[in-house]
C-alpha cells in the first residue's frame, strides 16, 4: 500500500471497532456499579428497619435501667454493661499475646518449618468456626481450669477467637514499616529489640490499633463464644467479679426474640439497635483514630 | 586537591586503619572476592572503583560485616580494623557497628524528626540518664556543624528529616553517626541519588571529615573517585588490580586493566 492511498482525514476517527469497545466498556461499568449498590443495599435495609421499629424505644433510660417484667419492659444495662466486661477482658487477654506472637514471627523468627507450621496454626485458628471456639472455651476453660460459666472463661474464649486476627493485622502492620528502617537501625548498632521499640512499633501502631478496634466490634457480636461459657439469659444483679456470670447484648437479643413470650414489638429491634450502634461508633472512632495517624506520619 | 596535606597526614598516621588479610567470600557458591590483600591507611579518603559485579560493594560490606545478615555468606581470611581482627570471636557485633560507621546509595534518615535522627546512635550506645538535654543540644550542634548542616536546619530541628531535600538528608546520615565518634566510615557509592550540585556538597562535607575519620568510598564515578580521594583502589573480577595514590592511578596506571578501565574502554 502506497502512502498515497492511505486515507489521511480517517488516521484519528473513530472505527467501528473503537464504538464496540467503548460500549462493552461502559456497560462493565455500569454493572460494577450496580453490584456495589447491591452490595450497601443490606446495610441501609437493616438500619432503616432497625430505626423505624426501634428507634422509638431507644432514650438514655433505656441504655441505663433493668430489664424488668419478665423481660418484657425496661432497659438493656446489665447487658450493655456485661458486653463491655467481656469484650474488654477478652482484649485485654489477647491483644499483648498477640501483638507478641506477630512480633517474634514478624521481626525475629526465620523462614523455617517452624514458623511455617505456626503461620498454618493461625490461619487455621481464623476458620474455627465460633460454635466450635464455643465447645473450646467450656472443655478448656469452664471444666478443666474450672473458671465455671463466667466472665473470664467467656472472654478467654472470646480471647482465643479474636488471637489469630490479631496476629494477622499486627504482623500485617510490622511488615508495612520500610525495610531500610531496619536496615539503618542495625548498621548504627541498634540490636533487634531497640530497632523494634524505638523504631519499628512507633511506625506500626496506628496499624495494629485500627486491627485491635476492628476486633472491638467483632467481638462485641459474637453470641455462640460466650452463651455455654458465661452469659446467661438473665440476671437479677450485677457480676461482682470475673468469677461471675453476666448478661450481654448479643445472647440478650437472642433471648427477647426468641426465647421470651409477650415480648413488645419494638424491644428486639431497639436491642439490635444499641448492638449495631454500639459496632459503629467502635468502627468510626477506629477510622476517625486511624485517619489521624496517618496525618502525622510521613514517610 | 591538595596533595601535599594528603601526604602529610599520610607520614602522621604511623598505622593502618583497615587492612584486609586473603579475604575470600563467598555467596553460596558463587565467589565474590579472592585473596584481597589491602592495607588501607587511616585519616584518608580512599576510593573503591571498578566495573559493576566487581565485588567492591561486597568488600565494603564486609567491613562492618553487613554481609553476613544474608545467612548464605562464608567469609575466610580476615580484616583488621586498627589491628583487631573483626571476624574474631570475641567480637562484638554490635560494637563494629558503632566503631565503623556505613552511609548508603540511597539516604536512609529514620521517620522521625532531624534531632532524633542524630541522637538516634547516640542514644543507643551512651547511657541515657547520664546526659543531660543540653548535652544532647551540643550533641547535634556539633554533629550538624561538621556535615555543614547546621546554617541550614537549626531553626527546624524538630522538623522531620523526610521533609530536608536528598543532599540534605544524606548530610544528615553521616552526622548520626558522627556523635558516637567511630573511627571509620564506609560510604556506597553516597551521591549516586544526588544531583551534581548535591554530589559537590557531599563531596566537599566528605573531604572536611578527612583526617578525623577514615573513610572508604565505593564508587561507579570515575571522575570522582578522581576529584575526592587520596588513594584509589581499582578491583575487577573480584581481585584487587591497583592501589595507588588517586594522582598516580589515574595518571600512569600500573596495569593494562585498569588503563583500560579508566579509559573508559569497558565497564
Amino acid at each position: 500500500m502506497s502512502v498515497e492511498a492511505m486515507p489521511v482525514e480517517n488516521l484519528f476517527t473513530e472505527s467501528q471497532l473503537n464504538v464496540k469497545n467503548k460500549k462493552i466498556q461502559s456497560l462493565y461499568r455500569v454493572l460494577f456499579l450496580l453490584m456495589t449498590l447491591l452490595l450497601i443495599l443490606p446495610v441501609l435495609i437493616i438500619l432503616g428497619t432497625l430505626i423505624v421499629k426501634g428507634g422509638s424505644m431507644i432514650s438514655i433510660d433505656f441504655l441505663f435501667t433493668d430489664p424488668v417484667n419478665g423481660m418484657t419492659e425496661g432497659g438493656v444495662f446489665p447487658a450493655l454493661l456485661g458486653t463491655v466486661f467481656l469484650v474488654s477482658l477478652a482484649l485485654l487477654i489477647s491483644v499483648p499475646l498477640g501483638i507478641a506472637a506477630a512480633i517474634y514471627l514478624s521481626e525475629y523468627a526465620s523462614e523455617n518449618w517452624f514458623t511455617r507450621a505456626i503461620n498454618l496454626a493461625i490461619i487455621n485458628l481464623a476458620g474455627v468456626p465460633s460454635i466450635v471456639h464455643a465447645l473450646f472455651g467450656v472443655g478448656a476453660f469452664v471444666m478443666f481450669f474450672g473458671f465455671g460459666t463466667s466472665i473470664l472463661a467467656a472472654s478467654l474464649t472470646l480471647a482465643i477467637m479474636t488471637l489469630p486476627v490479631v496476629i494477622v493485622s499486627t504482623r500485617e502492620s510490622l511488615q508495612a514499616v520500610p525495610h531500610a528502617f531496619r536496615e539503618a537501625c542495625w548498621n548504627m548498632g541498634a540490636t533487634r529489640w531497640q530497632t523494634i521499640r524505638r523504631v519499628v512499633l512507633p511506625n506500626a501502631v496506628s496499624g495494629i490499633l485500627t486491627g485491635v478496634i476492628l476486633e472491638v466490634s467483632r467481638t462485641t457480636g459474637e453470641t455462640a463464644p460466650i452463651m455455654f461459657t458465661g452469659a446467661v439469659f438473665f440476671l437479677p444483679f450485677l457480676p461482682q467479679g470475673v468469677f461471675d456470670q453476666t448478661m450481654a447484648l448479643s445472647l440478650h437479643l437472642f433471648v427477647v426474640t426468641t426465647q421470651v413470650p409477650n415480648v413488645p414489638e419494638q424491644l428486639p429491634y431497639a436491642v439490635a439497635l444499641v448492638l449495631i450502634g454500639m459496632v459503629l461508633l467502635m468502627n468510626s472512632i477506629s477510622i476517625a483514630f486511624r485517619m489521624y495517624l496517618r496525618s502525622k506520619k510521613k514517610w | 586537591m591538595n596533595t601535599a596535606t594528603a601526604e602529610q597526614i599520610n607520614e602522621n598516621s604511623s598505622h593502618y586503619a583497615i587492612q584486609a588479610k586473603k579475604l575470600n567470600l563467598w555467596y553460596g557458591s558463587f565467589q565474590a572476592l579472592f585473596d584481597i590483600d589491602l592495607d588501607i591507611k587511616s585519616g584518608i579518603i580512599t576510593s573503591l572503583i571498578g566495573p559493576s559485579g566487581c565485588g567492591k560493594s561486597t568488600f565494603l560490606r564486609s567491613i562492618n560485616r553487613i554481609n553476613e545478615r544474608l545467612g548464605y555468606v562464608r567469609i575466610e581470611g580476615g580484616i583488621n580494623v586498627h589491628n583487631q581482627n573483626i571476624y574474631a570471636d570475641d567480637v562484638e557485633l554490635i560494637q563494629v557497628r558503632k566503631q565503623i560507621g556505613m552511609v548508603f546509595q540511597r539516604p536512609n534518615p529514620l521517620p522521625t524528626t532531624i534531632k532524633e535522627n542524630v541522637l538516634f546512635g547516640h542514644k543507643l550506645h551512651m547511657k541515657d540518664k547520664s546526659y543531660s538535654s543540653a548535652d544532647h543540644d551540643e550533641i547535634v550542634e556539633d554533629s550538624l556543624r561538621q556535615v555543614l548542616l547546621w546554617d541550614k536546619v537549626k531553626d527546624k530541628l524538630n522538623h522531620k528529616a523526610i521533609s530536608l531535600s536528598l543532599e540534605e538528608q544524606q548530610k544528615l546520615c553521616i552526622a548520626r553517626l558522627l556523635p558516637v565518634k567511630p573511627n571509620v566510615l564506609l560510604m556506597d557509592e553516597p551521591c549516586s541519588a544526588l544531583d551534581p550540585k548535591g554530589t559537590a556538597a557531599v563531596e566537599e562535607l566528605i573531604w572536611e571529615l578527612r583526617g578525623e575519620y577514615t573513610i572508604l568510598m565505593v564508587t561507579h564515578n570515575m571522575a570522582q573517585a578522581r576529584r575526592a580521594s587520596d588513594e584509589c583502589i581499582f578491583m575487577l573480577m573480584g581481585k584487587v588490580v591497583e592501589h595507588q595514590k588517586t594522582g598516580d592511578l589515574f595518571v600512569v596506571p600500573n596495569c593494562k586493566e585498569t588503563a583500560d578501565y579508566i579509559e573508559g574502554r569497558y565497564g
